[in-house]
């Protein structure tokens, strides 16, 4: 019996690890082929626009190598940022809707800082806007947190609520007090160009010059890294974990659910609003009405987390895919003549089929149990 | 000619083979008790038997004949009822509006309440299960709960009744009722399956007792043919002691001490209504009472979990009333929750995370919020050696152990903090017999290394044999306290109802009593 039942638990670590990749691309590979019988449907050429997508993401014949590379990475910057944000709140089983608004937030104190500091050497600056971009996200986080933390009000409910306060006091802050006197535009003027994140090649010498590509990048793959940190090696971590996985038992064990669920939402707060500095100091150098409501990266960043499967790791490569579908979106319009929003089609489809795990599994379940039941008949021989 | 006859029933969770070709009989007016550790299989062989679980292999016949149950619905119809660990009723229905659901008489669509009355009187007079049709079900104790759902299964014409674990939840007083009810039942013609892992109630009660281990029958019996000893060592596989050895108690200095504590329930009404109390050191002290009298309330309150209305709890002289969960563990207490899966573990945490849960913030397992996965890891094994969890390393998640293992996993933990009181609610709930033993020695030592050790148990057996002091609980209040050794099962468990035993007040004797 002990014999079988330690088999069993080995067994059980590979599954986790297997099921903890493989559901993901399966459900990738699920979405790109309900995605072909769509384009088939409406009369195009799945194989053609594909591989018009694939190119537009990554380079080919269609579009030069290190542009399209580059353009897949700055969409996938935001995301990477959005996606840990949304991801963290999931371990402390907070849904953190509102990464919109803590992104709008960082955007408008980056932009703030940026025109205030704009005048120090980037070196300084730079972390320094970082830092209160950060501290915005998180200030943003802080009053839904303090809201679920004494009165148990839901976290979707008041961070939903206070993304649309975000969008609408940030309109009035950029064509009022920080209005750029130039234009008409709802817009912040330009931050200093010393404060702007570098190009990635001008980070790293050996590198390329890889078009659209900034340090926002290195920014972000740090934050994946100091989460996975966090998670894994401070008491914090351990009582974000303990309190998402069980809230329960992690009171009984002195974790102090409030105080809690206030650091994770504050902490994903913080990356999303990093995910806004990151925006402004690497790509539009302002802050203008809708930086990011156009694309949606605070929303984007949770079917980014849930793709990642709330790991870091995961996280990374998910933004990559979402960044990579969307900058791939116009080689595909552009050669294969097919619509843009196809890829909205993708994207949620393979969201449906992250969140269909549970069929999935069942599949493999089945499977297995009919593997046993003939390894029985053949016993039975 | 049998009227339930299972031939080798098998059936397949992923990785474990809960049930292994098992056979069982079961005559007309006959009592054949299913015995078995936890997770030996009783309980799947019966989901089996009564559609909740579909089995890979084997059938059921009924009188004789091969039955496809898919659905409870398919094992009502063969006359097979069953009533569960936990009741499945509607609480805010009345007793009769229960009994008819899903079957309700009805004349012209409408539903004919006079008859479906009469109907649950008439059972209810046959089988002496005595309770009101009118009453709300959210009203009535436990013990007339579960009678309920017996008249439930026996208006839908159940002939072969099984009963999972039926009295788990009674008192001494309770159970005996309920087989004399169960006597009657057979003495009617019907058949009945009680799976059961308690030994005495085999004995006393059983026709024939089939014993399960790891999935498989491994004897069959009669209770003229062995004694519990005999029975235990079917059941585990090895020689058990059933009741454990302990020395005298030299208890020490109080180390907890309750005044008048009074504390608020759930629904906001008070759920202690004043209780001193104090536990020495090296002494244990058990609290008796059927769940629900405010033991619960009681344990929170000493953990830091609720906060009393008014009173003191102080440890080793210093106030603990108000201190939260972590000052109060900081403090020296150590509480074994009697939920272990809501409240006494992390399941998706691996061992070693969870054996730090509580000291997660303390040198050496964490300097200045870094935490040590060296440090952790190496205790961790420490402890699992320490205690005998059984599991292959310290990397294992906790959701992965037995019931055995993982209450040895909370006492490692809880235990290894070395602390000055111990809390223990229901420690050996839905264990086994071997880790039952494993667990009341652990605290039988603890007790002699001179901690403090309050017990609260709905197991009147466990108390009497552990504790050094018995009080027993009633309606929020303390209501008697016996010495362990003047303390017997018909006088506590007479303080357990709110009466009084019979030599000091004979008013409150009634027929229940008249049977012992």
């Amino acid at each position: 019996m002990s014999d079988r039942r330690e088999v069993t638990l080995v067994e059980a670590r590979w599954v986790s690890v297997l099921r903890a990749v493989g559901v993901p691309l399966l459900s990738v590979l699920l979405a790109v082929g309900i995605g072909s019988l769509i384009l088939l449907a409406g009369g195009y050429d799945p194989l053609k626009a594909y591989a018009a997508l694939f190119q537009g993401a990554f380079g080919g014949e269609m579009r030069k190598p290190l542009e399209a590379i580059g353009d897949t990475l700055v969409r996938s910057t935001p995301l990477m940022f959005t996606g840990l944000a949304v991801g963290f709140g999931f371990r402390a089983n907070l849904f953190n809707i509102g990464a919109e608004g803590q992104f709008i937030l960082g955007a408008l104190g980056a932009a703030w800082f940026g025109l205030m500091f704009g005048g120090l050497p980037g070196f300084v600056s730079i972390p320094l806007i970082l830092l209160g971009a950060a501290l915005f996200g998180a200030a943003w986080a802080f009053i839904p947190a303090l809201l679920k933390a004494k009165t148990g009000a839901h976290e979707v409910i008041t961070t939903m609520m206070f993304s649309w306060i975000a969008l609408y006091l940030t309109s009035w802050i950029i064509s009022g007090p920080l209005a750029d006197s130039a234009t008409n535009n709802f817009q912040t003027p330009i931050i200093p160009s010393d404060s702007w994140l570098p190009t990635l090649d001008k980070v790293i010498p050996w590198l390329p010059t890889i078009k659209y590509a900034h340090a926002g990048l290195i920014v972000a793959l740090a934050a994946a890294v100091v989460v996975a940190l966090l998670l894994r090696r401070t008491t914090l971590g351990y009582e974000v974990r303990a309190v998402g996985f069980n809230p329960t038992a992690a009171q009984n064990g002195g974790v102090s659910i409030a105080m809690t669920t206030i650091w994770a939402l504050c902490i994903s707060g913080a990356l999303a609003g990093l995910a806004g500095a990151s925006e402004v100091l690497g790509v539009t150098h302002r802050m203008f009405d809708q930086v990011s409501a156009g694309s949606g990266y605070g929303f984007t960043g949770i079917a980014v987390a849930l793709l990642g499967k709330k790991h870091p790791v995961g996280i990374i490569f998910a933004a990559l895919l979402f960044g990579g579908l969307s900058a791939g979106a116009g080689t595909m319009q552009l050669f294969a003549n097919v619509p843009a929003k196809i890829i909205t089609i993708l994207q949620a489809l393979i969201i449906f089929f992250v969140g269909a795990e549970t069929l999935v599994t069942w599949f493999v379940k089945r499977r297995q149990r009919m593997a046993l039941e003939r390894e029985e008949a053949a016993d039975a021989q | 000619m049998p009227v339930l006859e299972l031939r080798a029933i098998t059936k397949v969770f992923p990785g474990v083979r809960a049930n292994d070709r098992v056979s069982l009989t079961l005559e007309r007016g006959e009592i054949v008790a299913l015995l078995g550790e936890n997770g030996a299989g009783k309980s799947t062989l019966m989901n089996v038997a009564y559609g909740l679980l579909a089995a890979d292999g084997g059938e059921v016949l009924v009188d004789d004949v091969p039955v496809r149950i898919k659905t409870p619905r398919d094992a009502i119809e063969h006359g097979i009822g069953m009533v569960h660990q936990h009741f499945m009723l509607v609480e805010p229905l009345t007793v009769t509006e229960n009994i008819i659901l899903g079957h309700e008489p009805a004349r012209f669509g409408v539903l004919d309440r006079k008859k479906a009355r009469m109907r649950v009187a008439e059972l209810s007079n046959e089988y002496g299960l005595k309770v009101d049709p009118d009453a709300r079900v959210g009203d009535l104790s436990v013990g007339m709960q579960q009678r309920v759902e017996i008249l439930k299964a026996l208006f839908q014409g159940a002939r072969i009744l099984i009963l999972d674990e039926p009295t788990a939840v009674l008192t001494p007083q309770e159970v005996r009722e309920l087989f004399g009810v169960i006597r009657s039942l057979v003495k009617a013609g019907l058949s009945v399956v009680l799976i059961t892992h308690k030994l005495d109630e085999v004995m006393g009660a059983a026709d024939r007792i089939v014993v399960m281990r790891d999935g498989r029958v491994v004897g069959e019996t009669t209770p003229a043919q062995t004694d519990q000893i005999g029975l235990a060592r079917m059941m585990v596989g090895r020689d058990v002691v059933l009741r454990i050895e302990k020395a005298e108690a030299h208890p020490g200095g109080p180390v907890l001490r309750l005044t008048d504590l009074v504390v608020k329930g759930e629904r906001g009404l008070e759920a202690l209504k004043g209780v001193s109390l104090a536990v020495r050191a090296g002494e244990i002290l058990g609290i008796a009472g059927v769940d629900g009298n405010g033991q619960t309330e009681l344990v929170e309150a000493i953990v830091g979990l609720r906060r009393p209305k008014s009173g003191t709890i102080a440890l080793k002289g210093v106030d603990i009333t108000r201190a939260s969960t972590r000052k109060t563990i900081a403090a020296g207490v150590s509480h074994v929750p009697e939920d272990r899966h809501r409240r006494g573990l992390v399941l998706e945490f691996d061992l070693a995370e969870n054996l730090i849960l509580g000291d997660h913030r303390m040198p050496p397992f964490a300097k200045f919020g870094i935490t040590n996965p060296r440090v952790i890891s190496v205790t961790a094994r420490k402890r699992i050696e320490d205690y005998d969890v059984r599991a292959p390393s310290e990397h294992v998640l906790a959701g992965a152990l037995s019931g055995g293992n993982q209450q040895k996993l909370v006492l490692a933990r809880e235990l290894g903090r070395e602390p000055e009181l111990l809390v223990a609610a229901q420690p050996t709930r839905g264990l086994d017999v071997g880790a039952i033993e494993f667990v009341h020695r652990r605290l039988i030592a603890e007790r002699d290394n001179g901690t403090a050790i309050l017990l609260v148990s709905m197991e009147l057996e466990e108390v009497m044999s552990l504790s050094d002091r018995i009080l027993v609980m009633y309606g929020g209040r303390v209501v008697a306290e016996f010495a362990a050794h003047e303390a017997d099962v018909e006088r506590i468990g007479y303080y357990m109802t709110g009466g009084k035993p019979p030599e000091i007040a004979p008013a409150t004797m009634t027929a229940s009593g008249g049977a012992v």
